[in-house]
This record gives structure tokens, sequence and C-alpha cells, in this order.
């Protein structure tokens, strides 16, 4: 038995030396709004280099205060610019490696079939009992949903039925699992084949709100990570752009 | 501390409260059938009130989420009674801590029942006491030490609760935003000031309950 045990720590030994002698790993942040892209996205690295992508997923808000306090990401998918330049300017990003992936489109969705019209005319209808939205403190599409509401200027009217989830992840299982009729989601969430795949929901005008420029960077973390430079050029390349468009985003 | 988090002390206190009298008025003929009953259910029953000891808070807060939707049973159930659906409402959170802070008033309780054995209620029989009155005037008040942990135990853990309030709660001033997610939201948009002070405030409630806990109740340690 003993023997046994030292060739398993020794088979481990051997197996953590090598995952770290010939392949890298990189810790990537993303913003839970593409999630389901970096997915794909992270796969189809992975096959092509060998290195090994670890994501973490959470709200914009979230990530900034765990990278302030020496989280070990390696890069960053924001769901905003402003994030990504605040680092920048706080010397936590590797110079010059910040760019836009991805533009995102903010929806107003609901599971049932039919709730939500093409103009967006429920909000002012207000027949529903939750709308869900992600923190605005935390999550771009968050607060991108409170100006779309302030701009309509029905924000005051509807903050009684706002249920807030701690990302857009959060919000879309309250939407998704009916407890909230509807809510302010990502389109990638709910967006298949160039349509909203379920429900009901319409697309918010851009000009309804400040547009949500997603911004990648490289952390100091990562600085000498050849993986994470490698990926950082990988979601500039046409396959992860492909993907990217496939989610409904903007580039 | 500003209003918002007076907000939260607020109605962590009025979840902790109304919570636990609720257990009291469930667990006390609960905790009386476990404490004398032999059916092979004791068993099964005993362990289903001890499950939320050992399961994941995030376990509770998902099957609520999924149990209490509109379209399940239970949500039809609570619509059709007029009470509408359950997340992201106060009751929503009342039903959520009964059941997460279940064995801390359940289990003390019963202890005590099961310590008092059949010789005060044979004796009180005798003196042709009727059923309520022999639990009223012997049972109760013999099983005091019991009771007394249970209340408290009951209100703090359910002040501590912070899982499935999270998952079911939907983040709501004055609603369903308890303490401990205040704490939390602060922490995440680092507010750290105003984190400290509500976790410091709850570090000294939580201690200043075991100390009265203990000190009042020397049989409260040992259970």
């Amino acid at each position: 038995m003993k023997i046994r045990i030292s060739a398993l720590l020794a088979g481990l030994l051997a197996l953590g030396l090598s995952a770290s002698a010939f392949a890298d790993e990189v810790q990537v942040a993303v913003a839970a709004n593409f999630t389901a892209p970096m997915k794909e996205i992270a796969a189809d690295f992975e096959k092509a280099t060998g290195d090994k992508v670890v994501l973490s997923f959470g709200s914009t808000g979230k990530f900034y205060a765990q990278i302030k306090n020496g989280a070990p990401f390696d890069v960053f998918l924001a769901a905003d610019d402003k994030t990504p330049a605040k680092l920048e300017k706080e010397n936590d990003v590797v110079p010059g490696s910040r760019f836009t992936y991805a533009t995102g489109k903010l929806v107003l969705w609901s599971a049932k079939p039919g709730l939500v019209d093409d103009k967006g005319a429920v909000l002012k209808k207000g027949d529903f009992q939750h709308l869900a939205i992600a923190d605005a403190k935390l999550a771009p599409y968050g607060a991108a949903a409170v100006q779309t509401m302030t701009k309509l200027g029905l924000y005051d009217t509807l903050q009684s039925k706002l249920v807030t989830g701690e990302s857009i992840g959060q919000a879309y299982s309250f939407v998704l699992t009916g407890n909230a009729d509807l809510g302010f989601v990502a389109l990638s969430q709910v967006y298949a084949g160039g349509k909203i795949k379920s429900g009901s929901g319409w697309i918010v005008p851009a000009d309804l709100h400040t547009p949500i420029r997603q911004d990648a960077v490289i952390l100091t973390h990562g600085k000498d990570n050849k993986a994470a430079a490698a990926l950082m050029q990988y979601l500039k390349s046409p396959p992860a752009q492909a993907v990217i468009r496939a989610f409904g985003y903007d580039l | 501390m500003n209003d918002p988090d007076i907000a939260a002390v607020l109605l962590t206190l009025k979840l902790a409260s109304l919570t636990t009298l609720i257990l009291l008025l469930l667990g006390t003929p609960l905790a009386w059938w476990l404490a004398r009953t032999r059916h092979w259910l004791k068993g099964p029953v005993g362990a289903l009130v001890a499950l939320p000891i050992v399961l994941p808070p995030s376990v509770l807060g998902f099957y609520l989420l999924m149990a209490l939707s509109p379209d399940s049973t239970l949500g039809r159930l609570t619509q059709t009674l007029g009470w509408g659906t359950l997340p992201f409402s106060f009751s929503g959170l009342v039903v959520g801590s009964v059941l997460y802070s279940m064995p801390f008033v359940v289990q003390p309780v019963q202890n005590a029942f099961e310590a008092i054995g059949d010789r005060p209620l044979e004796a009180a029989s005798t003196l042709r006491a009727s059923p309520l009155d022999r639990f009223f005037s012997v049972v109760v008040p013999l099983a005091r030490p019991g009771y007394l942990t249970a209340v408290v135990m009951g209100f703090a853990h359910t002040v501590g609760e912070f899982g499935v309030v999270l998952m079911i709660g939907g983040n709501i001033p004055e609603k369903t935003r308890v303490v401990s997610v205040q704490i939390y939201n602060h922490v995440e948009a680092l507010e750290f000031g105003q984190a400290n002070k509500l976790a410091a405030a709850m570090v000294v409630f939580s201690l200043l309950v075991l100390i009265a806990l203990y000190t009042l109740n020397p049989t409260g340690r040992r259970k």
C-alpha cells in the first residue's frame, strides 16, 4: 500500500511538472456576458496551440476588485472599456495590450414568447412583476440597463420591480427560470443562428445607452506568459471573430 | 452607517425574529414527535431536519429558486393562494430561512424533550393533568434551557445566512437586502470602510449573543 501511494504521488508530481514544462497555462477572467463565446474560443485555441486556458466568469466590477487584490489572472476580458482603462492607468496591465475584442448589445428579454414586443413598449405598460438587471455598480450591462430606463424616463416607475443579479449571468438565470418575467441581459446570452433563440426580446437601440465596448488586457501577472499573448492574438483572428459575431456582437 | 445599511440591519432583525417565531411554532410539535416516537420514520425525518447543516446553502438556494418559480407546482399554488411568487420577496426569504435554520431550533428542543423522560409525565397524569396541561405545565418549563438555545441559535443562524439569500433574494433594498448581502455588495464595490462598519457590528453582535447564551444557559455549551 505504501509503495502504491508513493508511486501515485510520483505520478501526480510528474503530471504537474510535465504540464508546466511543456504547455503554457493562461488564467482568464471573463465578463459573464462573454461566457458562451469564450468557451468556444478557448476550446478552439487549446486545440490549435496545446496551451491550457482556465476560465473564470463573473461581473467586471467583481474582477476589478479581485485583480486589485492580487488575483492571479493573466488576461482580463471585461464587459466595458472603462475598467481596463482604469487598470491600465493604475499600472496593473501590460502597456499596449489593450484592445476592443467585441461591442456588446443589450436586449430586453423574456423566456415567455410574446411578452416583450419589438419596440420595448412592455416597459411602459408595466404589466409584469419582476424585471431583472445586473448590478449597475459592478456590471456594465447593468449600468447600460439603468441608462436605458433613465433615457426612456421609466427608471423611477420601474425601480420597485427591479431585481438585481450580481452579474449578468445571475440576471439571465432569474429570467430563464421564469422567476423574473423579463430582464435586461446580454444579447449573446439569448442569441443563436442570427436570431433570438427563444422567448421574446427587444434589442435595445444603441443610442439609449453608451456603447458597450468590451476591452481585453494582459494583466501584469501574465506579462511573461506566452500563452496569454497568444490568446490575445487569437482573439483578433478571423476564426475567433466569427464566433464572436455568431453570438450577436459587433466588431 | 448610512440609510441603506440601517435598512439592511432592520430587515435582518425582522427576518431573524419572524423565522425564529415560526420555527418555534412548527418545531415544537416536530421536536416532540421526534423525541417520543418509535416510528421507523424517526430516522429519515430526523435526517431531513438535519440536512441544511451539511448542505451548501447554494444547494438550498438553487432548489428553492426552481421549486418556487412562477411556473412550478409550488409557485402556482402560492399564486392561487394570493401570496404571489416567493423569490425576490421577503416571504420567500422567510421560507428559505425556516428551512435553513430548522435544525438549529428543532434539535436543541428535541434533546431537551428527550432528557425529560417518561417519569414527570407519568406523575402528572396520575394527578389527572390533561395531555395539553402536561405539555405546558411540565414539559415546556423543564425544556427551558433547550428553548433558550433554540431561540438564540435559530435567530443568530438566520442573521448569519448568506448563500440562500444571495440566490433567491434579488438584492432588493428593504425587502431582501440583508446585512450579509449588503457587506458583500460593499466589498465587491471596494467600499471597504462601509463593509468594515457592518462586518464589525456583526462580529460584536454574534459574540454578545453567544456570551449571553453560554452565561445564562451552561447546558447550551454541551448541545
